[in-house]
Order: structure tokens, then C-alpha cells, then sequence
């Protein structure tokens, strides 16, 4: 894959990732080396601005958690460069990792598993003070404190556990303690999927509030289409460890591209009925295919409703079509022109 | 499977191969001295030094370890220091009483251990499941010699007093002389060895099979209208069996480190027996042997287990 | 921020007694309370580990030291034991000592094996099965594979063997008795230890820059502490029937300081013509193992509702 928008830019993104790659190895073979490997991501490059919410959409297994971790630096990368406000952050030891992550933080999607059970909610935001040890003590409490009603939990409950907040409160206890060292990177995967409908719209408005108080930058990861194009300034499309399109958000729902993206939107839901109706959706035909063999050329072939030859043997660019903002990017031979109805396979 | 088998044995000679360095080094980091032990304490210094040169004690510890290794692989344990007997020879001739005492107990805690409680699980909450847990509770508190001694003064003195003559204190007379008497001299060693262990079994089987028993597939066995009789033994014995074979693997591997106690109790004179004598006699050679005999039934009946597993339980992936 | 107002009126209308939570740990304990069988258990420990600590005051209340040999009423004409009566409670052994004393005193033994050899194969057993699980890869295959060595050992042969080298004594039936139980307490944690590893908080501790050992100690340890706990209580009157048994044999505490086992094995030849002198340590042992056992069993069913019970006065709701 080419190297991403080199489009002249105003100020420095806060976050450019470069060619990352993360292969998993699979089985062991007698003398314990890998038989296979998983390739999770394969070759992402993309920058994320200041202040702007990055979303990014794919199917579960398209590897958009997997790069999050890259990017967040939980799991190592095979190759390429994560750089974080002008520090490369690839290469670096645990260690000196530690200061760099006070700029950036994750909430994770499983508001379940995120917090640890056995501990008090003002011990688990009070973490990052801890680990960091920017403060102790009184202060500490009172600054927890502080975060808990940042967002909007009460900031008595300091001593509960756990298992004594609904679904919500308890996202909310790992938003504040993502807040807690003021970063300007935040990773959010999936940080509503596990919640109801009613909730997701209660925690989305918070980090927007949040977003717009504390000037935050969001790296925004769902699978549901209408989430991420109510938060995201700009989103990536990735299908098998590749980003297949990249726009602003209205741009890409007004015309994707990639055959993929179309797929995608056509198959989410439309809360208009009237809308609903006229919508047709495309129906991939197959499934996803393993990561551990992935097509030849571009990934997306086997399943592409417009698939020919060249798709089969050169891997497509990432880069702009026709007269497209500039700042739209999509990895098509053949890209869907505006108006064209995809054929059903 | 194969790959996973042969892994699995490779490691297991390992440890037998740890064991018996562990056993080995034991006796050299001993401050005692079984030359010194053999003689007595009135023996000279020249028949201490003959009798250690005699037994091989005066060469360096490698050196005495090959030896000893070059024997195991040819089959043969070493001699006792004690009466020169071939280790080989102790083992095999000790041997009748305590596989006597371990196939039957075996295969009595099995039976009752297993029965109770597949009787406990299905009347689950009744009174003979209340009779049943005390039982269990009894069993895994009550230390073996313990219920030895009372089983010798309950069914042997006391009945005995009451000129009932049907239970032997002790000793053991071989299959081969005469079976009757044989199997009078073993039941209080059966009944010591198998209520001690049939709780554990009692426990398992119970609350593996309630827990089967919850499961969808029995669901669907009912509502397919089959008889309970046939849903619980046909269907869910099957898969609750599972932690009780590898529980069974576990204890018939340690059986002969179990039957110490039993065997001391009601003078056996079996393996058990002959390990506590060797040990007070600092008889180094017939200790590795019985030490290593042990660890190899424990080894072997693991990897018969791991094998069990896959048979008997389908679902099991074996990595 | 209008949300943290409506947030808070929300939450403001519960009872406030709950703004202090509850850690599962109080929650079982609480379930535990309520469990008759179980607090009759701790009720009658307590009493034994009584009598364990003031073991010389009942001695000086009886008037017979443990290893005191009362050659006048102590002992028949014939040289047998003395059946109990008003100068012996629970009669005399072979050599005419006061058997209510040397079984208080074998209290002390028995308890005092069996709480240091748990506590240290406890503690062993966290620390390797902790670090087996979370570091994963070679470090777990080598841990792994010491704790199936040790489990793999004919561990009683090879205690009799070992004690008849090094000389019985106190400290040696306790790391004998550690030693074998560590590995298997090992195995366990370090099976749960697997399962928390995968937990997201893990990733988020991790994320936040919290390095291995405080991870270890803040977020992995304090799920360990109840199946830790349970296989402690389970593990204590194995321990005390282990240093029994060794005692028994001859191999562990050295007489003439009573333990269970060794006044169990000195009764041995003399059962015909002493019941007591089998019944009062023999009910003690058992007592102590009962309770125990019915102690862990309680503990387990408190921490872990949910799973099958194996004695209980408590009816479970919402089961079958």
C-alpha cells in the first residue's frame, strides 16, 4: 500500500501512523516456531489531526482493535512507525513508553471486562495517578472526585465497586479515568457497542461535551456505520487489515467509493422508514476471508461485486478518484461512480 | 494426537530421570554414612573402608551414577547394601501384597465411590444424599491410619470378643496358598484403603453429573421421551465421567506411595513396607528403585489419562 | 454539564447507606454468617487453637506436665495403661502419662504444621502459578512443567525418605509437607491466573503505563485472593492429616513431645487393653479435619454462590 494523504497540511497531525503492519503468529510447529501467521494489519497509514474525531469502521476481525493497540502501543508492531506529536513511539521501551502515554489513552469497549472487580471505583480511576505518580493521598481523592463528576457520576460513590453501576455509569468510569492525566489522544474502541441504544446516545454526547471542553482528539472505532458518521469528522474504512477508504464523513456518505464502503453503508439501518424503503442493500456474496491467506491483489476481490482481472493481481493505491476533495482517498481499480446502482452478484 | 503422545512421554522420562537424580543426590547430601550404618557401631575403620569400597560408596558420585544409570537401562535396579539381594529381586518378591491391596481397593473405592454418587446426584437434596455427604465429609477427614486402627478394633477386637473370628488383625497370606484366607486378610485393608478414597469419588462423580445433568443435550434427551434411567447412565454418565477417570488416573498412579500407611498398619509386608525398612537401613539402592518404580506408575498413568481424555470426551482438544 | 445533574439526581434518590460499597470479600462474608454449619466449625477451631495456646495452663491445671511419667498411679501393676478415672480425665498411655495432656499439646503440633506448611505452600503457589500465568510463554512452559515434576513425585515414599536423612523434626515435616502442596495450589492459580490476563483490564492497566509487577499486585492478586483462600481451608486439615501420617510413621515430630499421630502409633499395640488410649487423640485428629473441611466448604459455597454444595443447612434459591 502507498503512503498515505501527503497533502500540504496546515499544522502537524497530532498522530501519523505510517505502513504499520502486525502479523500474530499461529501453531506451533515441533520446534515451536510459527506455522502461520495472522495479518491483522498490513501496511495502515493515515494522519489524525487536533481536535478532530478519526472514525474507523470495519467489520469484527477487519483489524481495527488490533491497530488501535498499535497505535496505543499495547502491542508491539511488526513494522512500521507510530509517531505521537513529533515522538516515534514504535521501538521504544516499556519504560520510556511510560511519560509518552500520559498524551494518549484508551476506553475500551467492554465496560464489563475494563474495570477490575475486585477493586473500588476511586482506586481505578485513581490508577493513572498512581502508575504515574502525580498525585496521592487527599489530593488524589479529591482530584478523582473531580473527574467523577467531569462525567457525571457522583462523586460519593468513590469507595463502590464495580458491580454496583449499570452498564453506563460503569463507561463513565472508564472514560474519567482515561481523562485523568489530560491527554489529547484518546482511542475509544467501540466504546458504546456494549451498551444499549438509549445509553450509547448518553455516553456519545458525553465525549463530545468532553471533546469540546477539553480539546481533546479522538481516534472513534465502531462497526455500526451511524455512529461513527454522527461523531466522526473524517473516517477509514478497513477490510482485512487494510484501509480500503478514507473521506470526511459527509463526503464518504455521500459517495463512497470503494465498493466495500457501499456495502457497508447500504447495510446499515435507517432510522427513517420512508428512506428505509428506497434503500437497496448489497448483499456481499462469501465471507471474509482468513487473515492468515489473504487474497492476492486487493483483499476485497473475492467478494467484490465489481471485481476484474487487474483486481486479482495488483494490489490497488490508496488515493483520490476523479474530482473528489482532496482529502478523499479510496484502494479501488474501479471505483463506484456517482449514481451507479451496484449489480447484485 | 501421535505428536502430542510422544510429547507427553518424552516429558515423562524426563521426570523419571529428575526423580531419580533427585533420589541420588538425597542420600549423598545425607550426613550419614550407610557403610558406617552396615557395620555397626563397633566396626573398625578398615572394615568401614572395605565394606564402602565393597559397595562402590568410595568413587566419585558421577562415577557411582553411571553405574547406577547403566543398570536402570539395562533393566537392573542395583543391589541392597543391606544383604547384597538384587533390588530387582526385593521389588518382585514384595510385590503380590501390594498389588493385592491396590487392584482390590481400586477397584472397590471405584464401584462404591462412583455408585454413591450417581445415587446422591439423582435424589439430589434427599436423605440419603444428606447420609451421603456426611460420608464424603468423613472420608476426606479421616487420615488412614486412623480408620486402619479403627477397623482392627472395631471388626477385629471387639468382634473377636464376641467370639466372631471372620477378620484377621493383620498379616497376608499369598493368592496362590490359599484364596479364602487371602481374601480375609485383605478386606480390612480393602475397606481402609477404598473409604478414604471413594469420598473423593463420591464428590466428583455427584457434581459432575448434577452438572451435566443441567446441560441442553440431557434437556433434549427428555424431551425426546427417553426413560430417565436411560438419560442419566446412557447420556450423562458418559461426559460427567471424565474428571472421575482422570481423578482415577491420578490415585492409582500414587497408589503405591498410598499404601504405606495401610500396609504398616495391618503388617503386609508388601513394597510399602519394604520402603519404610530400606529407608531405616539407609538401603540406597532399593530406595531409587521403589521411589523410581513409583514415579513411573504415576508418569505412565497420566499419559493413559491424557490418552482416556480424548476417548471418552470428544469435545476435548488436545494442544 | 446537564448530564452530570441528571446523573446525580438519579443516583441521589438511592439509599445513601450504599455510597460505601461492599467488596465481594464483605458480601461473602456476610453469606458466611449466615451459615450455620460453618460458623459452628469456626466456633469449635477457635476453641482447639485455644486450647492449643494455653496448652501449659491446662497442664499446670491438670497437674501432669506432657512427658511426665506418674509411675504410681499412672501405671497398672502389670505395666498396662491406666483406664480413665479421677487422677487421669482421659487415663494414661504405656508410660503412665496423662493422655488429656499430651493430646492438648498435640493440639499445638497439628496446628502449628498445619497453618505454616499452608501459609508457605500458599505462598509459593501464588507467587509461581502468578507469575506462570501471566507472563506466559518460556516462563510458563518451565514453571509449568516444575510444578508437573513435583506433582509427579510418589510424594510420601519420598518424605519418608527424605525426613530419614535429614532426621525428623518439626521444620522438616513442615517443608516437607509445604514442598508437596505448593504445586498443586500453583496449578490452579495459575490457571485462573490465565483467565484474568485476558481480562480487558489487564490492557487497560497496561495502557496506562502500570509495569508487570504492579499489574501482578494491584489487578491480578486481588481476584486470586478467593480461590486462594478456598483452597487454603481445604488444604489445612490435609496438612494436619500429612503431618499425622508422618508422625504416625515414626517421621515426623520427635518424641517425647506428643503429637496425634505418634501417640496414635504408640497405641497401636496397646488397643486391646486401652480404648482411650486410641479414642481421645484418634477423635481429635478427626475432629479437627471434620471441621476444617466443613469450614472450607462453607468458605467456598460464600465466596462462590454459584457453585454445587457439598453440605449445607442453607436452602439455595434459584437452583433446580
Amino acid at each position: 500500500m502507498t503512503t498515505a494523504s501527503t497533502e500540504p497540511l496546515i499544522t502537524e497531525p497530532l498522530l501519523q501512523v505510517r505502513d504499520v503492519r502486525k502479523y500474530f503468529p499461529v501453531g506451533r510447529g515441533l520446534l515451536g516456531g510459527a506455522l502461520a501467521e495472522v495479518k491483522a494489519v498490513d501496511g495502515v497509514s493515515l494522519d489524525v489531526q487536533r481536535g478532530e474525531t478519526f472514525g474507523l469502521v470495519g467489520e469484527t476481525g477487519c483489524g481495527k482493535s488490533t491497530l488501535a493497540r498499535c497505535i496505543t502501543g499495547l502491542y508491539p508492531v511488526t513494522s512500521g512507525h507510530v509517531v505521537l506529536d513529533g515522538t516515534e513511539l514504535t521501538g521504544l521501551s516499556r519504560r520510556r513508553l511510560r511519560p509518552l502515554r500520559r498524551q494518549m489513552q484508551m476506553i475500551f469497549q467492554d465496560p464489563y471486562g475494563s474495570l477490575n472487580p475486585r477493586r473500588r471505583v476511586g482506586s481505578i480511576i485513581g490508577d493513572p495517578f498512581a502508575v504515574h505518580g502525580v498525585a496521592s493521598g487527599a489530593e488524589r481523592r479529591r482530584r478523582v472526585q473531580e473527574l467523577m463528576s467531569l462525567v457525571g457520576l457522583n462523586p460519593e460513590h468513590y469507595n463502590r465497586f464495580p458491580a454496583e453501576f449499570s452498564g453506563g455509569q460503569r463507561q463513565r468510569i472508564g472514560v474519567a479515568r482515561a481523562l485523568a492525566l489530560h491527554p489529547e489522544l484518546i482511542v475509544c474502541d467501540e466504546p458504546v457497542s456494549a451498551l444499549d441504544v438509549s445509553i450509547q446516545a448518553q455516553i456519545i454526547n458525553l465525549l463530545e461535551d468532553l471533546q469540546d471542553e477539553l480539546k481533546l482528539t479522538y481516534i472513534f472505532i465502531a462497526h455500526d456505520l451511524n455512529v461513527v458518521r454522527h461523531v466522526s469528522d473524517r473516517v477509514a474504512v478497513m477490510y482485512l487489515g487494510h484501509i480500503v477508504e478514507v473521506a470526511r464523513s459527509e463526503d464518504l456518505y455521500t459517495l463512497p467509493r470503494h465498493p466495500y464502503s457501499a456495502a457497508l453503508l447500504s447495510a446499515s439501518s435507517v432510522a427513517d422508514p420512508d428512506e428505509a424503503e428506497q434503500k437497496q442493500r448489497i448483499i456481499l456474496r462469501g465471507d471474509v476471508p482468513s487473515p492468515v491467506n489473504p487474497p492476492s491483489g486487493c483483499p476485497f476481490h473475492p467478494r467484490c461485486p465489481k471485481a476484474q482481472d487487474k483486481c486479482v493481481v495488483e494490489p490497488p493505491p490508496l488515493e483520490r478518484k476523479d474530482d473528489d476533495p482532496v482529502d478523499h482517498l479510496a484502494a479501488c481499480h474501479f471505483p463506484v461512480q456517482p449514481g451507479e446502482v451496484l449489480s447484485q452478484p | 494426537m501421535i505428536r502430542f503422545l510422544v510429547r507427553r512421554t518424552v516429558f515423562g522420562i524426563l521426570v523419571l530421570w529428575l526423580i531419580s537424580v533427585a533420589t541420588f543426590l538425597l542420600f549423598f547430601v545425607a550426613p550419614h554414612d550407610p557403610a558406617r550404618v552396615i557395620t555397626g557401631r563397633l566396626a573398625t575403620p578398615e572394615t568401614v573402608a572395605l565394606v564402602r569400597h565393597r559397595l562402590g560408596l568410595d568413587q566419585p558420585v558421577l562415577t557411582q551414577y553411571g553405574h547406577f544409570l547403566n543398570g536402570l537401562i539395562h533393566g537392573n535396579l542395583g543391589y541392597s547394601f543391606y544383604n547384597s539381594t538384587s533390588v530387582n529381586y526385593l521389588i518382585v518378591s514384595r510385590l503380590p501384597p501390594t498389588v493385592s491391596l491396590a487392584l482390590g481397593g481400586a477397584i472397590i473405592w471405584l464401584v462404591t465411590g462412583v455408585l454413591i454418587g450417581v445415587l446422591s446426584a439423582t435424589r439430589a437434596r434427599s436423605l440419603f444424599d444428606r447420609v451421603a455427604t456426611i460420608f464424603v465429609l468423613t472420608g476426606l477427614s479421616m487420615p488412614t491410619f486412623l480408620l486402619g486402627l479403627l477397623l482392627i478394633y472395631l471388626l477385629f477386637f471387639r468382634l473377636h470378643l464376641a467370639g466372631v473370628t471372620w477378620f484377621p488383625a493383620g498379616g497376608y497370606v499369598p493368592l496362590s496358598q490359599n484364596p479364602a484366607a487371602w481374601a480375609q486378610h485383605m478386606v480390612l485393608p480393602w475397606i481402609t484403603i477404598a473409604l478414604v478414597t471413594a469420598a473423593t469419588y463420591t464428590r466428583l462423580t455427584r457434581s459432575s453429573l448434577l452438572e451435566t445433568l443441567s446441560e441442553d443435550y440431557i434437556r433434549t434427551a427428555r424431551a425426546k421421551g427417553l426413560s430417565e434411567r436411560r438419560v442419566i447412565y446412557r447420556h450423562g454418565l458418559r461426559s460427567a465421567m471424565t474428571p472421575v477417570v482422570t481423578q482415577f488416573g491420578i490415585d492409582v498412579g500414587t497408589l503405591l506411595g498410598g499404601v504405606i500407611v495401610t500396609e504398616t498398619v495391618f503388617g503386609l509386608g508388601g513394597l510399602g513396607q519394604l520402603a519404610v525398612q530400606s529407608v531405616t537401613n539407609q538401603d540406597l539402592p532399593v530406595i531409587i528403585g521403589i521411589v523410581l518404580l513409583a514415579a513411573f506408575f504415576i508418569v505412565v498413568s497420566n499419559l493413559i489419562v491424557d490418552a482416556l481424555y480424548a476417548v471418552l470426551d470428544p469435545r476435548v482438544r488436545l494442544s | 454539564m446537564t448530564l452530570t445533574s441528571v446523573e446525580t439526581s438519579v443516583t441521589g434518590t438511592e439509599e445513601q447507606a450504599a455510597i460505601e460499597g461492599r467488596s465481594p470479600l464483605q458480601l461473602a462474608w456476610a453469606r458466611l454468617r449466615q451459615d450455620r454449619v460453618a460458623i459452628a466449625s469456626a466456633v469449635i477451631l477457635v476453641l482447639i487453637v485455644l486450647i492449643a495456646l494455653f496448652a501449659p495452663l491446662i497442664a499446670s491445671a491438670v497437674g501432669w506436665s506432657p512427658v511426665q511419667q506418674d509411675r504410681t498411679t499412672g501405671i497398672s501393676p502389670e505395666g498396662l495403661p491406666v483406664a480413665p478415672g479421677s487422677a487421669h480425665w482421659f487415663g494414661t498411655d504405656n508410660l503412665g502419662r496423662d493422655i488429656l495432656v499430651r493430646t492438648v499439646y498435640g493440639a499445638r503440633v497439628s496446628l502449628l504444621v498445619g497453618v505454616v506448611a499452608t501459609v508457605a505452600a500458599s505462598v509459593v503457589g501464588v507467587v509461581v502459578g502468578t507469575l506462570a500465568g501471566y507472563f506466559g510463554g518460556w516462563v510458563d512452559v518451565a514453571l509449568a512443567r516444575l510444578m508437573d515434576v513435583v506433582l509427579s513425585f510418589p510424594f510420601l515414599l519420598f518424605a519418608i525418605a527424605l525426613v530419614s536423612i535429614v532426621g525428623p523434626s518439626l521444620a522438616v515435616s513442615v517443608g516437607v509437607i509445604a514442598f508437596f502442596s505448593w504445586a498443586s495450589i500453583g496449578r490452579i492459580v495459575r490457571g485462573q491466573t490465565l483467565s484474568i490476563r485476558q481480562k480487558e483490564y489487564i490492557e487497560a492497566a497496561r495502557s496506562l503505563g502500570a509495569g508487570d509487577f504492579r499489574i501482578m499486585v494491584v489487578d491480578v492478586l486481588p481476584n486470586l485472593v478467593a480461590p486462594v483462600i478456598v483452597l487454603a481451608s481445604l488444604l489445612m486439615p490435609t496438612a494436619i492429616v500429612f503431618e499425622a501420617t508422618l508422625s504416625f510413621l515414626g517421621l515426623g515430630v520427635v518424641p517425647p513431645t506428643p503429637t496425634w499421630g505418634n501417640m496414635l502409633a504408640d497405641s497401636l499395640q496397646f488397643y486391646s487393653v486401652a480404648w482411650w488410649f486410641v479414642v481421645f487423640p484418634g477423635v481429635a485428629l478427626l475432629i479437627t479435619t471434620l471441621t476444617f473441611n466443613l469450614l472450607g466448604d462453607g468458605v467456598r459455597d460464600a465466596l462462590d454462590p454459584s457453585a454445587e454444595r457439598l453440605f449445607s443447612t442453607r436452602r439455595k434459591r434459584g437452583r433446580r
